[in-house]
Parts: C-alpha cells; sequence; structure tokens
C-alpha cells in the first residue's frame, strides 16, 4: 500500500473525491448566488433552502409520480425555478429601491417559512433517495474506488457551471445581463426589459440551486436542514472567491473543497472550520476576495 | 412645552419600571426574566443595527459563548453569579474586537454574511471543545449567591437580579446612544463618506460599538445561564442570530423600547408555539416577511410615527431616513437640550 505522508492512498484519495463533491456543490450554489447578486444586488439567503427544495422535488416526485431521477433532473430546477420567478415578482421586487440589507432579511425570512414547513411535514431524519440504476456501482481505478455516481456529480456540475459560463460570457442574451449588471438604467434606455430579464435571472440562480439539490438526493439524505447548514458555508465561498466574477466563484468553490477534503484527512477536527479560517486570512490580506474587484 | 414632554417621559419611566418591579406577582418569574435577557440582547444588538447601520449575523456567538463561559466560571470553577456574566461581558466584549475587526474591511452584506460565517465557526468549535459538553451543554449550573451574601436561588429573587442587570445594560446603551460618541454613530449610519470627510476615523468607531454591542450581548448571555442553568448549542446556532434581529426589527430598530418589545413579543410567541413542532420557525419567518414588506419601522417606530402624525406638533419635523422609509429609521433624537 503506497502511503503519503503516512496517509494511506485510499483514504487520501476518498477525501479528495469527497472534497471535490462538496467542492460542486459550493461551486454550483456560489455560482447562482454571484449572478443573482450581480443583477438584484440582493443576497439570496433562502439558496440554501431553494437547494433543500429541488432535493424534496426530486424525492416527491418519484413518490408519487413515479418520475424517476433523470426526469428529476430537468423537472425540479424547472418547478423550483418557476416558485422563485413568483418569489421575485410577488416580492423582492418591492425591495430594490430600499438598502440591500432588506432582500437579505427577506429571504433570511423566506428560508425559515420554507424550511420550517418541510420540517413540519416530513421531520429532520431525512428521506433516502434510491440511486439511478445506471450510475450504481462503481470503477476501480487500481488506486482506489470510484463510485460511479460520485464521478457523475462533479461531471455534471462542471458540464453546468461551463454552460452557465459560456451563456453568459458567449451568447446575446449573457452580453445583455452583463451590461445590466453594470447599468441597468442604461441598458433599459436601449429598450431592453430588464425588469423580466431580472425576474429570469433570478429563476435561473435558483434553479441551479434546486439542481445541485437533485445531484445531492442520493448523496445525503433528502432533509428539512440540508440546505442551512451548506448556505453559511457558501457565503464562506463567496466571500472568500468575490463576487466579481463567474470562474471566480466556481474556481474557489472547487479549491475549496478539496481543501476542506484534504484538511479532513490531516486535522479532521478543524474541517469543519477551516474555510471559515481560510475566510478571515483572506480578508485581512485582500479584503475584495481573491477574484473580487473593490466595490 | 419641551419640558413638559420631558416631564411625561420621566413618568412613564416610572410608570414602567414600577411595573417590571410588580410583575413577577402576576406573571411567571423566569418567563420575564428570560423575556428580560433577550430584551438585554436585542438592545445591544439594535445598537449596532439601530445607531450604526451594521446588520451583524453573527450574534448569538456573543450571547452563546459567554452563556458557556459564564456556565463554566460559575459551575466548575465556584464562582458567584458576579464572577459568572463579568467573565460572559468579556468573552463577549473579546469575540467581539476580533469579529469586528475581521468584519469591518467589508461594507453591506458582506458585513452580515462575515459575520455570520465567522459565528458559525464558534458554533463548531462550541460542538467540539470539550468544556461545552457537545450536545449535552453545561447542565445544572447552579445559582450562587450573589457576592456571597445573598441569595438568589429562588425564581422571584433570580427575576429581580437579572432586572438590575437588564436596568444597567439598557443604561449603558442609553448614554452611549445619547453622547456625542452616539451622534458620531448616527452620523456614520446617515452617511459615512461625509462623516470621514469631517475626520472621524469611522472604522474604529464602528470598532468600538462593534465591541460594546458584543459585550452587552455576552452580559445577556451569562445572565441567562443563570435563569435557565442551562448553556446549550440553541444559544450559539445561527438561529439565534436570526431571532435577535426579528425582534429588532419586529419592534423596531433605532428606538430604544423597539427591541424590548419585539423581545417580548417573540419570547411569548414561542412560549405559545412551542408545542406545534416547526410552527415558531415559520411563524418567525412570515413575520421577518412582512416587516421587511410591510412595517419597516416596527412597532414601536410606527406607533411613534402615528402618535407624532396626530399631534401634529412641527416643533418635530421627521428625520429625511424616515420620509425615505428606507434603510435605518428615524433615530430617537434627544429632546428638551
Amino acid at each position: 500500500m503506497v502511503d503519503i505522508l503516512g496517509v494511506p492512498m485510499p483514504v487520501l484519495m476518498g477525501q479528495l473525491l469527497l472534497g471535490l463533491i462538496n467542492g460542486a456543490f459550493y461551486a454550483v450554489l456560489s455560482l447562482g448566488l454571484a449572478l443573482i447578486f450581480g443583477l438584484l444586488n440582493i443576497i439570496n439567503f433562502a439558496h440554501g433552502a431553494f437547494y433543500m427544495l429541488g432535493a424534496f422535488v426530486a424525492w416527491l416526485a418519484l413518490q408519487y409520480l413515479g418520475i424517476g431521477y433523470w426526469p428529476a433532473l430537468i423537472v425540479a430546477p424547472l418547478v423550483v425555478g418557476v416558485f422563485g420567478v413568483i418569489v421575485e415578482r410577488l416580492l423582492l421586487k418591492r425591495l430594490y429601491e430600499l438598502d440591500h440589507l432588506y432582500g437579505l432579511l427577506l429571504t433570511f425570512g423566506l428560508a425559515l417559512v420554507i424550511e420550517g414547513t418541510f420540517r413540519q411535514l416530513y421531520g429532520i431524519s431525512g428521506q433516502p433517495y434510491q440511486l439511478p440504476e445506471s450510475l450504481s456501482g462503481g470503477i476501480n481505478l487500481g488506486f482506489m474506488f470510484l463510485p460511479k455516481y460520485r464521478a457523475w456529480v462533479i461531471v455534471a456540475s462542471l458540464v453546468m457551471c461551463l454552460a452557465t459560463w459560456l451563456i453568459i460570457e458567449r451568447t446575446k442574451l449573457g452580453a445583455l445581463m452583463r451590461a445590466a449588471t453594470e447599468n441597468p438604467d442604461l441598458v433599459r434606455a436601449f429598450g431592453v426589459n430588464v425588469p423580466l430579464l431580472v425576474t429570469l435571472t433570478y429563476g435561473f440562480g435558483v434553479a441551479l440551486a434546486a439542481f445541485a439539490g437533485v445531484l445531492a438526493a442520493p448523496i445525503y439524505s433528502v432533509n428539512p436542514i440540508m440546505g442551512s447548514h451548506l448556505i453559511i458555508v457558501v457565503f464562506a465561498v463567496v466571500v472568500i472567491g468575490g463576487m466579481g466574477s463567474i470562474m471566480g466563484a466556481v474556481v474557489s468553490g472547487f479549491m475549496l473543497g478539496v481543501f476542506e477534503g484534504l484538511t479532513r484527512v490531516f486535522w479532521p477536527e478543524a474541517s469543519s472550520v477551516v474555510i471559515f479560517v481560510i475566510m478571515a486570512v483572506v480578508l485581512m490580506v485582500k479584503p475584495a476576495g481573491l477574484f473580487g474587484r473593490t466595490a | 412645552m419641551m419640558g413638559s414632554v420631558k416631564m411625561h417621559k420621566g413618568l412613564w419611566l416610572v410608570l414602567g419600571l414600577v411595573a417590571l418591579a410588580v410583575a413577577p406577582l402576576v406573571v411567571y418569574p423566569v418567563f420575564l426574566a428570560k423575556v428580560l435577557c433577550f430584551a438585554l440582547f436585542a438592545a445591544a444588538f439594535n445598537l449596532l443595527l439601530g445607531y450604526v447601520g451594521l446588520l451583524s449575523f453573527g450574534h448569538a456567538a456573543f450571547f452563546g459563548f459567554a452563556a458557556y463561559c459564564g456556565a463554566h466560571v460559575t459551575k466548575v470553577w465556584g464562582f458567584g453569579p458576579e464572577v459568572a456574566i463579568l467573565t460572559g461581558t468579556a468573552v463577549g466584549a473579546g469575540l467581539g474586537l476580533v469579529f469586528g475587526a475581521i468584519a469591518i474591511r467589508r461594507q453591506g452584506i458582506y458585513f452580515a454574511m462575515v459575520t455570520l460565517a465567522l459565528a458559525q465557526m464558534v458554533y463548531f468549535v462550541a460542538l467540539q471543545a470539550p468544556f461545552t459538553h457537545g450536545e449535552d451543554g453545561i447542565q445544572g449550573v447552579p445559582r450562587r449567591p450573589l457576592f456571597g451574601l445573598i441569595d438568589i436561588g429562588s425564581n422571584i429573587a433570580i427575576y429581580y437580579f437579572v432586572l438590575a442587570v437588564f436596568l444597567i445594560g439598557v443604561f449603558i446603551i442609553y448614554r452611549t446612544v445619547h453622547s456625542p460618541f452616539g451622534q458620531i454613530l448616527k452620523s456614520i449610519r446617515e452617511n459615512e463618506p461625509r462623516a470621514i470627510s469631517l475626520g472621524y476615523d469611522t472604522d474604529r468607531y464602528k470598532l468600538i460599538a462593534f465591541v460594546l454591542s458584543a459585550g452587552l450581548s455576552g452580559l445577556a448571555g451569562s445572565t441567562k445561564v443563570l435563569v435557565f442553568q442551562l448553556a446549550s448549542l440553541t444559544d450559539v446556532q445561527w438561529q439565534m442570530s436570526g431571532e435577535v434581529v426579528l425582534m429588532t426589527i419586529l419592534g423596531g430598530m433605532g428606538t430604544m423600547l423597539g427591541p424590548i418589545v419585539g423581545a417580548a413579543v417573540v419570547v411569548s410567541m414561542q412560549n405559545y408555539l412551542a408545542q406545534v413542532g416547526s410552527m415558531t420557525t415559520i411563524v418567525q419567518g412570515a413575520i421577518f416577511v412582512v416587516c421587511v414588506l410591510l412595517f419597516r419601522r416596527g412597532i414601536v417606530g410606527e406607533l411613534a410615527a402615528f402618535l407624532r402624525s396626530r399631534r401634529k406638533t412641527p416643533a418635530e419635523p421627521e428625520s429625511s431616513y424616515q420620509q425615505a422609509g428606507a434603510a435605518a429609521p428615524a433615530p430617537e433624537r434627544p429632546r428638551g437640550g
């Protein structure tokens, strides 16, 4: 058996893989947060709740409608995305003229309502979600055993992040979004329906969170509180990466996931706080974040 | 005219004190003591949100960690309650200094996110550190005699002890807000660049306010331990940070009475809804949404605005903030000066 710094290779690789998976969730969630923040100037505290909602919609669809994993991967983000659009139109829209903090407070309240409702209905024990048939089992890579589903999670999130990046950087719609982020009034003056753009962006960001939720469902149990713990870590990731760029959000998401995984190998007790410590250090050295522009 | 306003205020103050003094004859004293602890916590939080305009989402760390330290000092080391609450205050202020030094580097929503993340770190420390006993918390914290002389074992006695602590805490906040230092804090809230251009080192003022607020939160947390004889993870969880924000906003931020009223409402509501599973969370979330959408000035703020519009005294112009109905509400202007 090969040891690296006194740690058996499979253990190290296993934790690295776990770190990559957590990093994938961090990346997809902070990507959505960054998109929403760019256009709405709102920190979406309900992001974790929407992530949980995505997992729950997938679970409910399987339970009551017999909709399997693959359709759920599309259906759940759509359903949650539409819910997000309604939230934006009914609630958030009223706050744009006010201090940004009100958006944070409103979405915080919303997160409490969503989480509380699901806790009331389903308890906190969590519901198991069956792995899809085609992705059960794994591949022996020689130095480690790679479960197929975990590889899929990483690939799927990478593809999702890349697709989002392409939409924003390479399409007309993306160009409008970037322009509206820079100067909404000017874009409006050109006859672009900016409020619609804002609504769609919120819906899309929320749908991304739900997508991550469906990906997470077979790994973790589907649980009403699965989002609230994650969202705080994602906030730290966002602070570390800075919200200036899409790539920044994705790269720092994966990077910090791996870092957390490595910490779990070498100093397990510190693994739950390592990201927060990194955040504190980054703030001391470069307050705008690693990829951020100074506001 | 101003003299009569002042007299009215004095009258109300006396009435309030009398009500607080006789309240335990009517209402269960432990419940009242709980309300007072949270009222002090919310008032300390309001010092920051209402008067400096900083939204901290990590105040549970000061409240909860101070609770653990206070409990440890009195249970394991055998010190009296006065040492316990002073330790709690010091621990809160110390943590506040660290949090403040890091968080003040970012503004607005980032400030909220950074404090939240730092508080989560404290939560994990509380979860894993040996002296906090993880999920069990520190149980059976004794109510030792105050200064080694005065017995505060009974529920009535502990209520008056908490009342004294509460009054001292609120007095400190009142003096801070109505001092030249407090004026500078308010000027930072209204327009930070202008305060800077006037030569104030605003970061330093913000940090001092943060430490003060954290220290008083620690005082509230360690006092709560003596009431319930328990320090647990509930006190350091992020939900607690959310609750104190809720109390302050519901009651009315930027007013002296607001956080106290808000704490009373939220604690009573929790008492009634405690049996119905997660109802508390749902209702709290809903109140948040309603407050933010419909009445951002909170109960006390709206009442004050209503009374002002009834009285229609031109001598009291509304602040620009209130007319905009945005950001922070009207400051309590010092009267009669």
